[in-house]
């Protein structure tokens, strides 16, 4: 098993580093470069040459790109050019910001998506089942800013229980920054729990027409057991691999709910730098989003693994 | 509690009903008793509605099956009027079930002994200790080896028969008073089936506990049940005594089921011409792994069969592969009619691929489901020999005959074939070729008995038409003895005795030929207590 968790840390890492070649070449396709963004209405064919020089971009790009990766493996991501400070003090601060918001909806929607799926497979074809899988259909075929939108229209506006900006700073307390985010977390796991869920219910109901759960029926244990004790833990695996890509959507994916809240995370600061042809701003951020989508689809790999007991304890 | 019997079943009937409207009746009236301690078996072959009667003593049916007539009395109690609560509650202590594939049916996920205490736990009717000490006591009393930390494995981790009596183990956890055995052997190799068959019946007996035995070997009931019910489409054709069914079957199908182990076809003359195919020396294994097959060196004649006999795992189905080229071997040479077969599938000739052909043990799996039987009989015969739509067509008809299949068949696909007709399908295919040796790898384990020894006669039948030679692969030593002239005795990817098959199975015979003679259980109650006395 070790073997096989080595040989998935391994990949892991390639494909990292062939991500951040990717953000590279894709930085590099765009028209212009840091120098012409740089000097902009002034650049002249002379000084374009003498900033490129002086910025080192007349070298060989695989030479640039070297000396790009290696400066961002020891946590120096460049300087960002709308206001000359360092990259990584830019980014410290949205990057708490997206994962507190990840985080808290992460810890509200996982616990919620597995406990309705498991519901609705033990309770398959009931009522209940039909009512969570239309509302969780709903939920996720509704745009996330009209969700967005519309439980600001009732939580804020309506009733006033839940402020509609989410304009957390540094200095905002723990209690204060729940009460600030409450919505946009509302809105994210309305967006996330239906795919959970209905994997959860999919992957339980698939196990189900197991001869193992037939035979637990036949020991005489009760539906509820035999659903979260003998189908859930072999269920296992799918699950938690759609976990993972839904909390990389919670990191990576959720500009469209912090415009709406106005919450300072990094999906702006990216479309930010972007709109600012923030070329360094814009790598960093690209290179940390594809670090934490690798790394949390790493991780549902192994705990794939772990949760086989046939790779856990060899005969 | 009065001496009535523990369980009595009146004129039941199951159907299935789905939202279409009814379907087929499954069981149809049949009715039995059980007392204290006895054991029927319940005989027929697959279809019979054997486990769908042993089902619904636990109350317990398949989706869309119903029972729709009778009486289930449970210590006096019908189990077809218990609320849904009352028949969980029954079983477990009440009537605990036995599954085939105990492989299948524990549950990966959790420790043998977290499996086999649940029961007992969940009602209430012992602490965990408890269940843990009743637990290590069965395993000890089924003859598990270490009983104190067997528990504490993964289902993965023992072997099949130990898992089988792991599931026994299970089943009498909460001490029940009706056991339901639904062929707990038959995915087991002889050998093991002797042993697990021994400790089940040392369970019963020692625990008084009443119990059904469900199987398609008449050989098998033979020695554990007192009483016998033969079921044939879901109704009863025999019931009474198991000495008497044994000795005296009344109706036909009992007769030809008791027939059927006793029945020998003559092994037929040895042939002394030159070797039709030659395996000299070869040893193969899958990458990277120890060797499956090592020095195996045999001969077949034109018109020989040779069986290949040994338990699972003892590389006779790899040696078949290597044969075909499937596999290809690492050392040695395999000679057919004279010339050197290449290793490599791909590197054979037309020729020489159409001259050794194979039919497989599970014909669901080998034939293709979208296609018509002239497309899976023509192609072979349009492949090889190049002919036109109209003479591939009279090609497969005629084959089809030869099969004693009728001719309509031509147009419909393998789903609307029964198992044994699928497998004529499979022969057909082979014969397409007009191959001089086909290997027949189990092509009658998946079928029940008296089909298989059908399609065995029809193979015999077509040797002595066509003179095509077998290679015949097989664990069951009853099929070795009436079809093969020569065998080959495989263990440990080792050919431990090979020859004649008089010489071979005649004494002095090789201990594990001995072994798995001895093995093969046969159509006398007293056979089991022969064997276990034979081995101390």
């Amino acid at each position: 098993m070790l073997r096989l968790v080595l040989q998935r840390l391994g990949f892991g890492g390639l494909t990292i580093l062939a991500a951040s070649v990717l953000i590279f070449v894709g930085t590099e396709l765009l028209p212009g470069d840091l120098a012409s963004a740089i000097l902009q209405n002034t650049a002249t064919p002379e000084n374009l040459a003498e900033m490129r020089a002086q910025l080192g971009l007349d070298r060989p790009a695989p030479v640039r790109y070297i000396e790009w990766i290696s400066h961002a493996a020891q946590g120096d991501l460049g300087v960002s050019l709308s206001n000359q400070r360092p990259v990584a003090d830019e980014l410290a601060p949205r990057l708490r910001n997206s994962f507190f918001l990840a985080g808290f909806a992460a810890l509200v929607s996982v616990p919620l998506a597995v406990f309705l799926g498991l519901m609705a497979a033990i309770y398959q074809n009931s009522y209940y089942d039909r009512a969570v899988n239309f509302f969780t259909l709903m939920t996720i075929s509704i745009p996330e800013y009209l969700v967005g939108y519309l439980l600001v229209k009732y939580f804020s506006v309506r009733w006033q229980i839940f402020p509609s900006l989410a304009n957390v700073t540094s200095e905002t307390g723990f209690l204060e920054r729940i009460d600030l985010t409450f919505l946009p977390m509302l809105t994210l796991v309305l967006v996330v729990v239906a795919h959970m869920m209905r994997m959860t219910r999919a992957s339980v109901l698939n196990i189900m027409a197991s001869p193992y759960i037939e035979m637990a029926f036949l020991k005489g244990l009760t539906k509820a057991r035999v659903v979260v004790r003998h189908a859930f833990p072999n269920a296992l695996a799918p699950i938690i691999a759609v976990i993972a890509l839904n909390l990389a959507y919670l990191v990576v994916g959720v500009v469209v709910v912090e415009s709406v809240f106005v919450y300072p995370g990094l999906g702006q600061l990216l479309v930010d730098a972007v709109s600012k042809h923030d070329v360094p701003l814009v790598q960093a951020c690209g290179l940390i989003f594809s670090c934490v989508f690798i790394l949390l689809n790493l991780t549902a790999d192994i705990l794939g693994i772990i949760s086989n007991p046939r790779l856990r304890r060899p005969r | 509690m009065s001496d009535g019997p523990i369980l009595d079943v009146e004129k039941l009937r199951i159907e299935v009903r789905t939202d279409a409207g009814p379907g087929p009746v499954l069981v149809d009236d049949i009715s039995f008793s059980l007392q204290k301690g006895q054991v029927l078996g319940l005989i027929g072959e697959s279809g019979a509605g054997k486990s769908t009667i042993g089902m619904a003593v636990l109350g317990y049916t398949r989706a869309n099956c119903y029972i729709t007539g009778g009486r289930l009395l449970f210590q006096g109690r019908d189990i077809r009027t218990m609320s849904a609560d009352e028949r969980r509650a029954l079983r477990g202590p009440g009537v605990a079930y036995i599954a085939q594939s105990a492989a299948a049916s524990f549950n990966p996920a959790h420790t043998l002994m977290d499996q086999i205490c649940e029961i007992p736990v969940q009602l209430g009717l012992m602490s965990q200790a408890q269940a843990r000490a009743r637990a290590i006591e069965l395993f000890g009393e089924l003859d598990l080896p270490n009983p104190a930390g067997f528990g504490d494995r993964y289902p993965h981790q023992v072997s099949g028969g130990q898992l089988q009596r792991a599931m026994a183990a299970m089943a009498m956890a909460a001490r029940p008073a009706v056991l339901i055995f639904d062929e707990p052997t038959t995915a087991l190799d002889v050998t093991t089936q002797v042993e697990v068959l021994a400790s089940f019946r040392k369970l019963i007996r020692e625990a008084g506990t009443a119990a059904i035995y469900i199987t398609h070997d008449l050989a098998v009931v033979a020695q554990i049940a007192d009483d016998i019910m033969v079921l044939r489409h879901g109704k009863m054709i025999e019931y009474g005594r198991a000495d008497d069914i044994l000795q005296n079957p009344q109706q036909d199908y009992t007769k030809r089921l008791v027939a059927e182990r006793a029945e020998g076809h003559g092994g037929g003359q040895t042939h002394t011409q030159t070797p039709l195919l030659e395996i000299r020396h070869v040893t193969a294994s899958y990458t990277g792994l120890a060797k499956v097959i090592d020095d195996v060196s045999l001969a077949i004649s034109p018109g020989d069969t040779l069986a290949v006999v040994g338990e699972s795992g003892s590389g006779k189905s790899t040696l078949a592969r290597v044969v075909m080229g499937l596999l290809t071997r690492e050392q040695g040479d395999v000679r057919f009619a004279g010339d050197s077969l290449p290793a490599r599938l791909n590197d054979r000739t037309r020729e020489q691929l159409r001259r050794v052909q194979m039919i497989y043990q599970s014909p669901d799996v080998a034939l293709n489901p979208n296609q018509t039987l002239l497309q899976i009989i023509g192609r072979p015969v349009q492949f090889y020999f190049g002919r036109n739509r109209a003479a591939v067509r009279a090609r497969v008809l005629e084959l089809l005959k030869m099969m004693d299949l009728p001719a309509d068949f031509i147009d419909r696909k393998p789903a609307a074939l029964s198992g044994g007709q699928k497998q004529r399908v499979g022969i057909a295919r082979a014969l397409a070729a007009e191959p001089d040796l086909i290997i027949c790898d189990e092509v009658t384990s998946a079928l029940d008995q008296l089909v298989g020894e059908e399609i065995l006669r029809l193979l015999k039948r077509l040797q002595d038409e066509l003179g095509i030679a077998y290679m015949f692969i097989t664990h069951d030593l009853g099929v070795v003895r009436r079809i093969a002239n020569k065998v080959a005795v495989m263990r440990h990817g080792v050919v431990v005795a090979a020859g004649d098959t008089k010489t071979v199975f005649a004494p002095p015979m090789h201990p594990y030929t001995e072994l798995l003679l001895s093995s093969v259980p046969e159509m006398r109650a007293d056979w089991l207590d022969d064997v276990l006395a034979g081995r101390g």
